[in-house]
């Protein structure tokens, strides 16, 4: 199963998880144990070491973060995978593989919070923290999950943007999501596009680890390889040097932001179903996704003209793609099992055009599709 | 043999850093530096081959002016990047540059179980009793009693031991130098780098800016003098009391023991994975 041929599994979000990271090509992981994550560590620790990978239980989270930081820049794929609490404590090393530019895929598989909240009820409480939770301007990616094909398909791509642009990528799952089990259709290995970082091809002298290629990122070489170079968590310059200089202080700032910010279409992710001739529509992401669909299907049927948008790019916030449905539809209807996290984005970019009725669960309780459709006729 | 210490400064200094350092004159960082370069010059290890992750504080900084893989980590954490990188690639001479405060407050989780998890690393510890790029507070070695800035009653709480605790937490091979004793810390530093296991090199030094001012204990010559004084080496320390041992700082190897390291029973569980591949 480590090499996924077309076949049918029955498995839960985590082991999904677990089987895109391995297809990914992710070699090594570090983790705490923590419900409910702990099956992705599990599996890997036992998947892991049978592709040559390596598995590791740190300390604490704080530590984990650290471990897979530290390979990624000895030139392996790695994650890490945790729930809330965890999620907290790995905001410090979040921010240093902003700074560094180091690819690396954290799993935060959400529960009830703050603290130690309500282990270990469905929420989705961690959105903006995953947007800002670590200190300091900085962009991000963060990508959402509804399904257990979704848990597969999504940490590929979550390795691939952080390959491609040098960045830790935020995936969220949730209780829910996690410890469903479904029947899912893995396609062959051939069939999945998998992207690794590009690595200087300038003799060593020449290497500037932080210069910024025309989409602002750097080839990175890994700790071994004849470059000879320093990473830090300082704000530094090209060549990776701390610096206070405000011209080269600004320049690093904007070039991180931008090779995140540009609205590049392979970042951007989101799902539509039934939206070309939608009056009113549904935002959703995560498992809550899966209940809006339902409810959408079946207010389809009963001849209601609405929509659903699903984001799967929950930042940068996919603006291109909601922007004109705000304008198109009268009403939109974003349920989350949070106060209302990803309505501020929406809010934000919606000005007025549309009607934003918000629909909030924090018990603890997953939202069902009853639920979403007794608003939605109301809309 | 004498190294030449022009060839080494050209050798492993970086050429494209901008100098001066950050340290204080007579600070005791330039010392454990010199001794970590003459031991690699020793040991003749390809400069590709070296990894030098620190944390932060003024000992933090190390890495940045040397021509290494070099790794400037966030606070107390060096030795979980360490930790990655090892594991990622095992052929890698990898060593943690930490300060006291650094390895043994902040990252005190992490130093213990290193220690107890044993990987092929190498930690140097500077341990002078303070935090002194963020201006004198006290730290997990600052003695009881003594002056900072934040207690500036005398402070209330006890001292680590770093070396010892680095043993009993399983590190293999554990020692201690002050930076008056420079030859010792290149020996201690050829040693740890080329012990099999998780070993440790902690370094008494010298803060006359920001600990020997406030506790009346002189500039750096006297804390050195100072160092040289209070130093015993194990061998001795072995013959005397408890109570002769007061006030004193053991120097030496403190232990030197062969335990299994954890990059070499993980190729076994690699074994096992492998023969169970079709299973899973």
């Amino acid at each position: 199963m480590s090499e996924p041929t077309k076949q049918r599994y029955l498995l839960q979000g985590n082991e999904a998880i677990v089987e895109g990271a391995l297809t990914a090509g992710c070699r090594f992981f570090a983790g705490y144990p923590i419900t409910p994550a702990s099956e992705i560590a599990e599996q890997l620790s036992i998947k892991l070491p049978a592709v040559d990978g390596t598995f590791i239980q740190m300390e604490d989270e704080i530590a984990s973060m650290g471990a897979i930081i530290g390979a990624s820049l000895a030139g392996v794929k790695t994650m890490t995978a945790t729930s809330g609490p965890g999620f907290s404590l790995m905001q410090e090393n979040l921010g240093f593989a902003c700074v560094a530019e180091v690819p690396c895929v954290i799993v935060n598989v959400m529960r009830g919070g703050p603290s130690t909240g309500l282990p270990t009820s469905p929420a989705q409480g961690d959105v903006q923290m995953a947007r800002w939770g670590t200190h300091g301007d900085h962009s991000i990616v963060v990508l959402a999950v509804s399904t257990v094909m979704d848990s597969f398909t999504v940490t590929v791509k979550a390795f691939n943007i952080a390959e491609k642009y040098r960045i830790p990528v935020i995936l969220l799952s949730d209780e829910v999501v996690a410890h469903t089990r479904e029947c899912v259709e893995l396609p062959a290995k051939s069939e999945i596009k998998v992207i690794d970082r590009i690595r200087p091809s300038v003799p060593p002298d020449w290497y500037k680890p932080y210069e910024g290629d025309a989409r602002g990122v750097s080839p990175m070489a890994a700790f071994g390889d004849g470059y000879r170079h320093h990473v830090t968590g300082l704000i530094h310059d090209v060549m990776g040097f701390p610096t206070q200089k405000p011209r080269e202080v600004k320049e690093f700032h904007l070039r991180q932001t931008k090779k995140i910010s540009r609205g590049f279409s392979d970042i951007q992710m989101t799902k539509g179903y039934f939206l070309d001739d939608a009056e009113t529509f549904v935002i959703a992401y995560g498992a809550v996704a899966r209940s809006a669909l339902s409810a959408v299907q079946e207010a389809r049927e009963a001849g209601i003209k609405v929509g659903l948008l699903q984001l799967i790019t929950l930042f940068p916030f996919p603006r291109r793609t909601v922007a004109p449905l705000l304008g198109q539809c009268r009403s939109v209807l974003i349920p989350e099992m949070n106060l209302g996290q990803m309505s501020r984005e929406i809010q934000r970019v919606n000005q007025g055009m549309c009607n934003v009725v918000k629909y909030n669960r924090i018990d603890g309780k997953f939202i069902t599709p009853r639920e979403i459709y007794a608003q939605l006729t109301k809309l | 043999m004498p190294i030449p210490a022009q060839a080494l400064r050209h050798k492993y200094l970086r050429h494209n850093k901008k100098f001066p350092h950050v340290w204080c004159p007579g600070c005791g960082n330039g010392i454990v530096m010199g001794a970590l370069l003459r031991a690699i010059y020793r040991l003749d290890i390809d400069q590709d081959d070296v990894v030098l992750a620190s944390g932060i504080g003024c000992s933090g900084r190390m890495p940045t002016y040397l021509d290494f893989n070099t790794l400037h980590t966030t606070h107390g954490r060096a030795l979980t990047f360490a930790t990655g990188i090892k594991l990622a690639k095992p052929e890698l001479n990898v060593v943690a540059i930490m300060g006291d405060g650094d390895a043994t407050a902040i990252g005190g989780n992490h130093f213990i179980h290193a220690a107890r998890r044993n990987l092929n690393l190498t930690a140097i510890i500077i341990n002078n009793s303070i935090y002194g790029m963020t201006g004198g507070q006290y730290s997990p070695t600052t003695p009881f009693g003594s002056k900072s800035t934040t207690s500036v009653y005398g402070h209330i709480e006890h001292a680590f031991s770093i070396a010892e605790l680095a043993v009993t937490a399983g590190a293999s091979f554990v020692s201690r130098a002050t930076v008056y004793h420079a030859d010792l810390i290149d020996r201690l530093i050829e040693q740890a780098m080329e012990k099999r296991g998780f070993a440790v090199v902690e370094v008494i030094s010298n803060c006359h800016v920001q600990y020997g001012r406030r506790n009346k204990l002189g500039g750096a010559v006297d804390m050195l003098k100072r160092f040289k004084e209070q130093s015993i080496t194990v061998n001795r320390a072995a013959q005397m009391s408890p109570e002769e041992l007061e006030g004193k700082t053991t120097i030496g190897v403190l232990i030197d023991r062969d335990l299994p390291i954890s990059t070499e029973e993980y190729k076994k569980v690699r074994q096992k994975a492998g023969t169970l591949k079709e299973k899973v």
